[in-house]
């Protein structure tokens, strides 16, 4: 076994998106006596080979800590945990390895931003914008520092389709906001947002701009300089990478400013007890021995990525979301919740008066993985007057028959509860 | 038969369809919200006592089948009964929704509910009610979480 990465694929980009689906080993298995059809990916999406192999490589052979030794096997682990994020600052279009932060995922790069900047920025009167649609880790942290500081968070509205009311957020954009933090995609309908047109808008009133991209780095390619975004939050597990990795692409004029989220070692240049020296970016945020596999991992994700035709993605999900929305709507009392006229591949619906959590129960027996809940989501939920909805959204190995199969199992819940 | 028949039996779906003292008990003693953070479920019960004796017993929420029947026939089974017996049926239902051997014999109609314990996910929709009964008879708190 070598000790270093493999090259990334060369060439022209994938285009055959469906061949992509041998790559992914946990896809081709039976789960209770099924094959199993995987529509769960908004929640975590499998890895594919590259990405075992890296990670496995990794924790066999390089296994060190980074940055602070001079033996060989330190020296493989930081050069891969850096080459790591060289590809993914590419990938992403960032400015600089400085501007990228290894965290946990997308709500500790949401943490860090709320606590550092927010804590920072933030005082009496002021605002935090945020939209209806928000997972509760774009909510939650702002709430926390909110609490903290005196200022007050605002939720812009969204339409009976699951958009967001733009000229509302317009309208509750005002001087007194300071931070707007939104979506990308929204994991509970789907919805893409217009997300230059909001950072610009964002931007114009004064405001800085945090992009929760969980959902967004999946479906399409991210560029967060054309995007002019200031932060960019997103987490390895739903980008075909394992979980307890993600990143934080922050801007680093603000991130240069913005003090410290966590202490402890890595962080810092020199400790003394009278004061302790910041550590330069990205370092500064990276407290303690970081998750190098994740981040090894991440990096062949993003190699992975970068080798797919993301147009070619794009069409297979659509394609995809439409099949299933159609399939789904020539059910009794299926309604879907979320009908944005932008939307990646999730689709989240009801089934007459069917408790999702039964229909998730159900369709398991038959192999088809899909979410049922609220999906950490409650504001939505509460929106459109629903306790919960099931759930399934799609990946780039997801076919025709996976749908087939999810719709085989709704008929039979229908037939349990007629 | 086969497992999902097993979990999803008539009685359940019975229930399911037509809940049982369904609905609020304006005096009632004791008040008990349950919530079940996997599925967002909500149900409160109302439980009024006459000495030792459950003299009305009613619940309102919304739920998933299993959550609902379970409510549905608890309720069923303990109005008119004592504190202990209801105790000790909390018990029995217990173990026959983790344990591994046959329902014990004084549960009756509920084990109806018995099929859940291969269905591991879903223990505590069926558990919920239950959770919450013990909690009001306890006097304790008014509110119980599956978590
Ligand atoms: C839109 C959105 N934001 C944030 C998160 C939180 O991501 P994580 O749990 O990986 O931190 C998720 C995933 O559940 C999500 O879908």
């Amino acid at each position: 076994m070598s000790a270093s990465a493999p090259a990334p694929r060369r060439g022209a980009p994938i285009t055959d998106i469906a061949s992509l689906r041998a790559d992914f080993p946990g896809l081709h298995q039976q789960v209770r006596g099924k094959p199993l059809a995987y529509l769960d990916n908004a929640a975590s999406s499998q890895c594919p080979v590259p990405v075992l192999d890296a990670m496995l490589r990794q924790q066999k052979m390089n296994h060190a800590n980074v940055h602070r030794g001079v033996h060989e096997l330190s020296s493989r682990a930081t050069d891969a945990y850096e080459g790591a994020r060289e590809r993914i600052r590419a990938y992403i279009n960032a400015a600089s390895g400085t501007e990228i932060v290894y965290t946990r995922g997308t709500t500790e790069s949401i943490n860090l931003v709320a606590s550092s900047l927010g804590g920072s920025l933030l005082g009496a009167g002021d605002e935090v914008l945020v939209t209806e649609m928000e997972h509760h880790s774009n909510i939650v942290p702002w709430q926390l520092v909110c609490e903290r500081t005196g200022a007050r968070l605002v939720p812009a509205p969204i339409t009976e389709r699951g958009e967001l009311d733009v000229d509302a957020f317009e309208r509750l954009l005002t001087e007194r906001t300071r931070i707007v933090a939104v979506g990308h995609v929204s994991n509970a309908l789907g919805t893409i947002n217009p997300l230059r047109e909001l950072i610009d808008k964002a931007h114009a009133a004064g405001a800085v701009v945090l992009v929760d991209g969980a959902q967004a780095m999946p479906h399409m390619r991210v560029d967060v300089r054309a995007l002019d975004c200031d932060f960019y939050a997103f987490s390895g597990h739903k980008m075909y990478a394992p979980t307890g990795i993600g990143v934080l692409y922050g801007r680093e004029t603000l991130l240069d400013r913005m003090p410290p989220y966590q202490g402890g070692g890595e962080m810092i240049l020199t400790v003394s007890f009278d004061r302790s020296v910041w550590n330069s970016l990205p370092y500064k945020f990276e407290a303690g021995t970081p998750n190098v596999t994740g981040a090894v991992a991440l990096g062949a994700a993003v190699d992975y990525l970068g080798g797919i035709d993301f147009d070619a993605v794009t069409e297979h999900e659509r394609a995809l979301l439409d099949y299933a929305s159609e399939r789904l709507l020539e059910l009794d009392g299926a309604r879907i919740i979320g009908t944005a006229r932008h939307k990646a591949g999730v689709l989240s619906f009801v089934l007459g008066s069917i408790h999702a959590h039964d229909l998730g129960t159900i369709v398991d027996r038959e192999g088809v993985a899909i979410r049922t809940g609220h999906h950490c989501a409650m504001p939505v939920m509460e929106r459109f007057g629903v306790p919960a909805t099931a759930r399934a959204s799609f990946a780039l190995y997801n076919s025709r028959e996976d749908v087939d199969r999810l719709a085989a199992g709704l008929r039979k819940a229908l037939e349990i509860f007629a | 038969m086969n497992e999902l028949n097993d979990l999803y039996r008539e009685v359940i779906l019975d229930h399911n369809r037509d809940p049982r003292n369904f609905g609020e008990i304006e005096d009632a003693d004791r008040v008990v919200e349950g919530v079940n953070p996997l599925c967002g479920d909500k149900m409160t019960l109302y439980v009024k006592l006459d000495g030792d004796r459950i003299a009305d017993v009613r619940f309102k929420g919304t739920g998933c089948a299993i959550s609902v029947a379970s409510s549905s026939l608890m309720t069923e089974r303990v109005r008119g009964a004592s504190v202990d017996e209801s105790m000790r049926l909390y018990d029995s239902v217990h173990d026959m929704l983790t344990g591994s051997g046959a329902p014990s014999e004084d549960l009756d109609k509920l084990a109806a509910l018995a099929g859940v314990r291969e269905y591991p996910t879903r223990v505590k929709c069926a558990s919920l009610a239950w959770h919450a009964l013990r909690t009001a008879l306890a006097g304790g708190e008014d509110r119980v979480s599956t978590e």
